[in-house]
C-alpha cells in the first residue's frame, strides 16, 4: 500500500480542469429559479439523488462524478445520504408509477429552499419509456423541475456543467441580494 | 435420465423457432419437465408468459442442450413450476401480474412487480382489469424472542437503484432478509410488443444500462436467429470486443465499489480511474462511453474509429501496468480481507439449483459461462479460461472478477490481432414469410447470462419479446447469503452481487 500511496504523492493528479458552466443551462435557470432566500448556501450544494426507475445508465455517469478525473467535491458539491441534508434533488429515470410516491416523499422531506435537477432523456419526458402503462413520464409530472440535463445518459462533463451552472447562478443571485 | 430432446419430441415442434427447438407440450409433459428441474437434472433458464401461453427455457448443463417447452393456457392457468422448483417463484408471480395467468398450486400468491399503482391489473393479458381497491403486501414473518425489523428503501442512502429490503434481526445478526422489487418496472415487454426492430433494439439496450452491449447483442442475435441471417465476420468480432470492454468497465467499478463498502477508499479511487479510462477509450473507439446503440440486428451501427484499435492497445497496456499492484493491495490488506472472507456465503448447491450465472455462480462452483458453454462466435476461436471458485463468499466474487479482468484483457488483444476486414452490417431479409418467426439467444454479460427471446410478426414488428436478466436467478440468493451475517455487512454483500434492479424489474 505504501508504494501506491507514495506514487500518488509524486504523480501529478489526474483531476482535470473544470469545464465551463453550461451556457444554455444558465439561461434556463435564470428563467426558472426563484431568487429569494439563498444567501446561506454559499458555494456549497448538497445533493440527494433519487432513481425514479432509470435503466441505471444515468447512475453510472453520476457515479463517475466522484472519480478522480471529475472530483466533484472540489466545487463544494457533494452527495448526501438523507434528503433532510440536501439542497438539490437529482432525479433520473422516467418516473415509474411504482416510484412516484417515493419520489414525491423524498422531495417533501427536503427543506426549503430546494431545487430539482432532472438528469437524462427519461427524466425529461419518459424518453423511450414514455407511453407505458407503468410510467408517469417525466419528473416534472411529479415535482417541479428547475433544471434539466439532457443526454442518454449525459456524460459526467455534461452533468458537471449543469450543476456548476446551478451553483454559479445561485452564487450570483446571492451576491446581488 | 431423459434427454431434453425427448421431452421436446413429445410435443408439437414449432418450426420457426431458432436456433434451439421449441415444442408445445401438454400439462403432463410440462409437469414432467418441472420434476426434472426439481430433481436437479436440468436448469431453469427462463420462464415467461404471453396472453394465453407460458414458456419455459431449459438447459441440460451436462451436455449443453437447450430447449423451450410451451404450454397453452386456454383457461388462464398453468401448473406451478415454483411449487416444486423455488427459483421459478418470482418469475411466476411476475407472469401473473403481467398476464393474469394463474400458477396452479403456487405457494406464494402475492404479487411481485405489481404494486397496485398501474391503474389496471394484468396489463399485458388478454383481459386487463381494474385493480383491486385496497392493495396490500404482507411481508413474510419471523418468529422468536427480541427480533426487530429494519425496513430499507426503496430510496437508499447512495446513488443506487431503488428496491426495498426488509431485515429481521436479533441484535446485529440478520435472521431474515426479504427483498421487495419492482420499483423500476417500466413495462418494457409491453413497449416491445408492436415495436419496430429499431425501436425494440433501443429498448433492449436500455433494459439495464450497465449491460447495454450485452443486452443489445442478446436481442440482435435472437432477431438474427429468427431471420436466419449471417452477420459479417468483422461485426461479430467487434461485438465481442465491445462486450469485453463493457465487462472490464463494470468489473473495475464493482471491485472498487465492494472495497469502498468495506471502507477501503484507496481501492475505490484507483479502480475508479481504471474504469474511467475504459469508458473514455470506449467513447473514442465506438462513439459512446457505454457503447449504447452500437450493436443492432444485422451487425453494428458504426465501425470502430480509425485509431480505435491503437487506443484499445494503449488502454490494455495501462491496465496491465497498474492493475497488478491493486490486486496485491487487495490480497495483502488484512483489514479488508477481514470483511470479505467468509461474508455472504452462497453454497454451491444453491448456486446450482438457481442456475446462478456470472461471478455469483462461478464463485460458488458453478462452471457455466455462455461464452464457453455455447461457444458462440467468436469465442469458440479465442483462448480464455473460465475462473471458478468454491468458497462462495464476497472474497470469491471479487477474485472471480479479478481473473475475468485478466481474461478480458487477453481477449481484447486477441480480437485486435485477428480483427477481420469488411463490412459491419448486413440488411435483414424482411420479405414476409407468411408466418411469424422466433429466435432466441443467450449472451454472457458481465453479471451473467442474459436470455433474449423474440417473435417477429409478418409485419416485421416485434410480436413478443422477453428479456431475462441474470439477476432474476441471483437476487433470491442474497436473501440466503446474508442470513446470520451482520446488518452492517449487507451493503458489502449486496455490492458483491451487484444485481440489476432495472434488468429484473423490466
Ligand atoms: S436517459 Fe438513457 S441512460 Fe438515462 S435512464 Fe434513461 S435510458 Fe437510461
Amino acid at each position: 500500500m505504501r508504494k501506491i500511496l507514495l506514487e500518488c504523492l509524486i504523480q501529478p493528479p489526474v483531476t482535470e480542469p473544470a469545464p465551463p458552466a453550461d451556457e444554455s443551462a444558465l439561461a434556463e435557470l435564470a428563467g426558472q429559479v426563484d431568487t429569494a432566500a439563498r444567501g446561506r448556501l454559499g458555494r456549497s450544494l448538497a445533493i440527494r439523488h433519487v432513481d425514479a426507475g432509470s435503466c441505471n445508465g444515468c447512475e453510472l455517469e453520476i457515479h463517475a462524478l466522484n472519480n478522480s478525473f471529475y472530483d466533484i467535491e472540489r466545487f463544494g458539491i457533494r452527495f448526501v445520504a438523507s434528503p433532510r441534508h440536501a439542497d438539490v434533488l437529482l432525479v433520473t429515470g422516467p418516473v415509474t408509477k411504482n416510484m412516484r410516491e417515493a419520489l414525491a416523499r423524498t422531495y417533501d422531506a427536503i427543506p426549503n429552499p430546494k431545487w430539482v435537477v432532472a438528469v437524462g432523456g427519461c427524466a425529461l419526458d419518459g424518453g423511450c419509456f414514455a407511453g407505458s402503462y407503468a410510467v408517469v413520464g417525466g419528473v416534472s409530472e411529479v415535482v417541479p423541475v428547475d433544471l434539466h440535463i439532457p443526454g442518454c445518459p449525459p456524460s459526467p462533463t455534461d452533468i458537471l456543467k449543469g450543476l456548476l451552472a446551478l451553483l454559479q447562478h445561485l452564487t450570483t443571485k446571492m451576491g446581488a441580494s | 435420465m431423459p434427454a431434453l430432446i425427448d421431452v421436446i419430441l413429445e410435443g408439437r415442434r414449432v418450426d420457426a423457432h431458432r436456433p434451439w427447438p421449441r415444442a408445445v407440450v401438454d400439462a403432463e409433459v410440462w409437469r414432467f419437465a418441472v420434476d426434472q428441474l426439481a430433481e436437479g437434472h436440468w436448469s431453469l433458464l427462463a420462464l415467461w408468459g404471453e396472453t394465453a401461453a407460458v414458456h419455459m427455457a431449459l438447459l441440460d448443463e451436462g451436455v449443453g442442450d437447450i430447449g423451450v417447452v410451451s404450454l397453452e393456457c386456454p383457461d388462464n392457468k398453468f401448473p406451478s413450476v415454483g411449487q416444486r422448483h423455488p427459483p421459478a417463484i418470482r418469475l411466476e408471480r411476475a407472469i401473473r401480474d403481467l398476464f393474469g395467468l394463474e400458477p396452479e398450486g403456487a405457494t406464494d400468491t402475492r404479487p411481485w412487480l405489481d404494486h397496485g399503482h398501474w391503474g389496471l391489473r394484468y396489463p399485458l393479458g388478454s383481459k386487463p382489469t381494474v385493480p383491486a381497491e385496497n392493495f396490500s403486501y404482507d411481508f413474510l414473518t419471523a418468529e422468536g424472542e427480541s427480533l426487530h425489523q429494519i425496513p430499507v428503501g426503496p430510496v437508499h442512502a447512495g446513488t443506487i437503484e431503488p428496491g426495498h429490503f426488509r431485515f429481521t434481526a436479533t441484535g446485529e445478526t440478520v435472521v431474515r432478509l426479504e427483498e421487495r422489487l419492482g420499483y423500476t418496472h417500466k413495462g418494457i415487454e409491453g413497449l416491445m410488443t408492436g415495436a419496430s426492430l429499431d425501436r425494440a433494439t433501443k429498448l433492449a439496450g436500455r433494459t439495464s444500462g450497465d449491460s447495454t452491449v450485452a443486452y443489445a447483442l442478446a436481442f440482435a442475435r435472437a432477431v438474427e436467429a429468427a431471420f436466419g441471417v449471417e452477420v459479417p465476420q468483422r461485426a461479430i468480432w467487434l461485438r465481442a470486443l465491445m462486450a469485453e470492454v463493457e465487462r472490464l468497465a463494470n468489473h473495475f467499478g464493482d471491485i472498487g465499489g465492494i472495497c469502498n463498502d468495506a471502507a477501503f477508499a484507496l481501492m475505490h479511487a484507483h479502480c475508479g480511474i481504471l474504469r474511467e479510462l475504459v469508458l473514455r477509450t470506449a467513447d473514442s473507439a465506438f462513439g459512446h462511453r457505454l457503447m449504447m446503440d452500437r450493436v443492432i440486428p444485422g451487425g453494428l451501427a458504426t465501425d470502430i474509429a480509425m485509431d480505435g484499435a491503437d487506443q484499445l492497445r494503449v488502454l490494455v497496456e495501462k491496465i496491465r501496468h497498474r492493475f497488478p499492484a491493486l490486486v496485491t493491495l487487495y490480497d495483502n490488506t488484512t483489514s479488508l480481507q477481514d470483511r470479505t472472507v467468509g461474508t455472504g456465503i452462497v453454497t454451491p448447491a444453491l448456486a446450482r439449483k438457481f442456475a446462478a450465472g456470472g461471478y455469483v455462480g462461478r464463485a460458488s462452483g458453478r462452471l457455466f459461462d455462455a461464452r464457453r458453454a455455447l461457444g458462440y462466435a467468436p469465442y469458440g476461436e479465442l483462448t480464455f479460461e473460465v475462473p471458478v471458485r468454491e468458497e462462495g463468499d464476497v472474497d470469491a466474487r471479487v477474485w472471480i472478477r479479478i481473473h475475468e479482468i485478466e481474461q478480458s484483457l487477453s481477449m481484447v488483444e486477441q480480437i485486435l490481432d485477428r480483427l477481420p476486414g469488411g463490412a459491419v452490417y448486413t440488411a435483414l431479409n424482411t420479405k414476409g414469410l407468411g408466418t411469424a418467426r422466433e429466435g432466441m439467444a443467450l449472451v454472457e454479460g458481465f453479471r451473467g447470462d442474459i436470455l433474449a427471446w423474440v417473435r417477429i410478426g409478418e409485419d416485421n414488428k416485434v410480436a413478443r419479446c422477453h428479456l431475462r436478466d441474470p439477476s432474476w436467478l441471483q437476487w433470491p440468493l442474497i436473501e440466503a447469503a446474508i442470513e446470520d451475517n451482520i446488518v452492517a455487512d449487507f451493503p458489502l454483500c449486496n455490492k458483491s452481487f451487484n444485481c440489476s434492479y432495472s434488468g429484473h424489474d423490466l
